[in-house]
């Protein structure tokens, strides 16, 4: 929901603290998801997932969620879904170009990002392009998997 | 400016060491002379001389003419083409890029096929949405960014890669740039998101019109504060006004475009309005050029192109220089009466 995504911007500070404490329960939890299997424990989870993060941030559930270096607003929700920072059609009131009732995916990100203490340090990194099959999959489990599976 | 090895037309320059590209924009950008570039307008047609006599407007006076990639989301003849007509007579092109109408897998052979016809520039935009043009039933892809596309690019030149990981045979000598827009919000983030082009691979910039000297000023002193300025050849980008209207019009009504009212002030008080707006042009750039980090301009007149030429003669910026075009040397005398 627009409004709630806002607040959720407004209160990236502690979502960011919230979800890094959330992430490594998730991390210690992995033998458990190990003994459900992944593929087996994807489905709950990620309608778990979509649920709490469509509520929050109008999660679009594109799997590579990069929530913790974008201050906390959802880049998918950009018209033109931009991973790395805004275009350079922002209007003057900061809204989108494309949809003028809606304020800029990124400059709100960018206030997000400043809550956060590291967060300008994070929305620098440059984003990769996205992986569109990951599209509907949870990010959680695979941030587990990724953190947990060593490297052969 | 006269290289000893000058092109025939067509034919690719010798790349010199560092160099990404064999193309003539880099050369002059790397020997440190303030480059002009500016933009054609691709045409509505599918007869090439169209595309030569937008060209021809130019010469003389620009060191590389872009070619917009369906600017506007408007639909005209493909930059891909209007580039490798350019490049056959020996022009030195920007291909405009726009991640608005083809996914990662049209982009990159795009990028191909264009370096195989001789493009040497290409410039990685976002692109301006559907909505803004006239197809706006159309599906808009924005599969990459304009940062992902960068990334992309190099890795096609210097890692002989597609994204895929596929091989390729033969890298394009490309020189790569991208788009900053110094005037949009958040205005104190806009030279952060600069690096970050600059770190996915921009070699130069051209940015959206900049007609607030101080802005800029502010924006060209924290890309120095980021310790940019010799990593990256930045544009800055200038155009007449045709009238204090005109000028209301583009602020209201062209999203990311910002006017002072002191600008349109300006316009408003004069007799012949779009004479003043051509003299203001020529006053911004001489301003521009003596802003520190600033490496040239990328003049955009939108069906006002037969006025650049003015503009540049008038502003002194290439002092003297004459860059080169298909006949330039053998009829000099056209474009520089001494």
């Amino acid at each position: 929901m627009y409004s709630v995504r806002l607040w959720s911007v407004r209160h990236s500070k502690g979502l960011a603290r919230f979800y890094a404490g959330f992430e490594s329960c998730l991390v210690k939890l992995a033998p458990l998801w190990r003994a459900i299997g992944y593929e087996r424990a994807e489905r709950p989870v990620a309608a778990v997932e979509r649920m709490v993060k469509k509520v929050l941030f109008d999660c679009k559930m594109c799997g590579q969620c990069v929530l913790s270096s974008t201050g906390m607003s959802c880049p998918m929700n950009c018209p033109k879904q931009l991973r790395n920072g805004p275009c350079g059609g922002v209007r003057a009131n900061g809204h989108c170009e494309v949809k003028p009732e809606m304020r800029c995916v990124w400059v709100e990100g960018f206030r997000g990002a400043e809550r956060i203490p590291d967060g300008l340090a994070k929305i620098r990194v440059v984003q990769h392009a996205v992986d569109r099959r990951l599209e509907g999959t949870s990010s959680w489990l695979r941030v587990v998997r990724e953190k947990t599976v060593k490297p052969s | 400016m006269m290289f000893t090895d000058e092109p025939v037309a067509g034919a690719p320059l010798p790349i010199l060491p560092g160099h990404s590209s064999p193309g003539r924009l880099e050369r002059v950008l790397r020997t440190g002379a303030f480059a002009v570039t500016s933009e054609l307008a691709p045409p509505d047609s599918a007869d090439p001389e169209d595309v030569y006599k937008r060209a021809r407007i130019f010469d003389g006076i620009a060191d590389a003419i872009n070619a917009t990639d369906g600017s506007g989301a408007n639909c005209h003849m493909s930059s891909v083409a209007v580039c490798a007509l350019l490049a056959r007579v020996g022009y030195a092109p920007v291909m405009q890029i726009s991640c608005r109408d083809k996914n990662r897998i049209a982009i990159q052979g795009d990028i191909l096929g264009a370096a195989a016809m001789g493009v040497t520039n290409m410039l990685c935009l976002t692109g301006d949405g559907v909505q803004a043009g006239d197809h706006p039933q159309a599906k808009p892809v924005f599969d990459l960014d304009a940062m992902s596309l960068l990334e992309i690019a190099v890795g096609l030149r210097d890692k002989l890669t597609f994204q895929s990981g596929r091989k390729i045979t033969t890298a394009p000598k490309v020189f790569f740039g991208a788009a900053e827009n110094p005037n949009a919000l958040p205005l104190e983030h806009r030279a952060l998101r600069l690096a970050k082009k600059v770190e996915a691979g921009a070699q130069f910039i051209q940015t959206q019109y900049c007609y607030d000297i101080p802005l800029l000023k502010r924006f060209m002193g924290l890309v120095d504060d980021l310790g940019l300025l010799g990593k990256v050849h930045i544009l800055i980008g200038v155009g007449p006004v045709r009238s204090a209207k005109a000028g209301d019009w583009m602020r209201t009504n062209v999203p990311g475009i910002h006017i002072p009212d002191s600008v349109i002030a300006r316009l408003a008080g004069a007799k012949d309005q779009a004479l003043e707006g051509r003299n203001l042009c020529v006053d911004l750039i001489q301003e521009i050029k003596t802003i520190k980090g600033v490496s040239g301009v990328h003049v955009m007149a939108f069906k006002q192109e037969e006025s650049v030429a003015e503009i540049i003669d008038r502003s002194g910026v290439l002092g003297g220089r004459i860059p080169w075009y298909p006949t330039r040397d053998t009829h000099t005398s056209d474009r520089n009466p001494s």
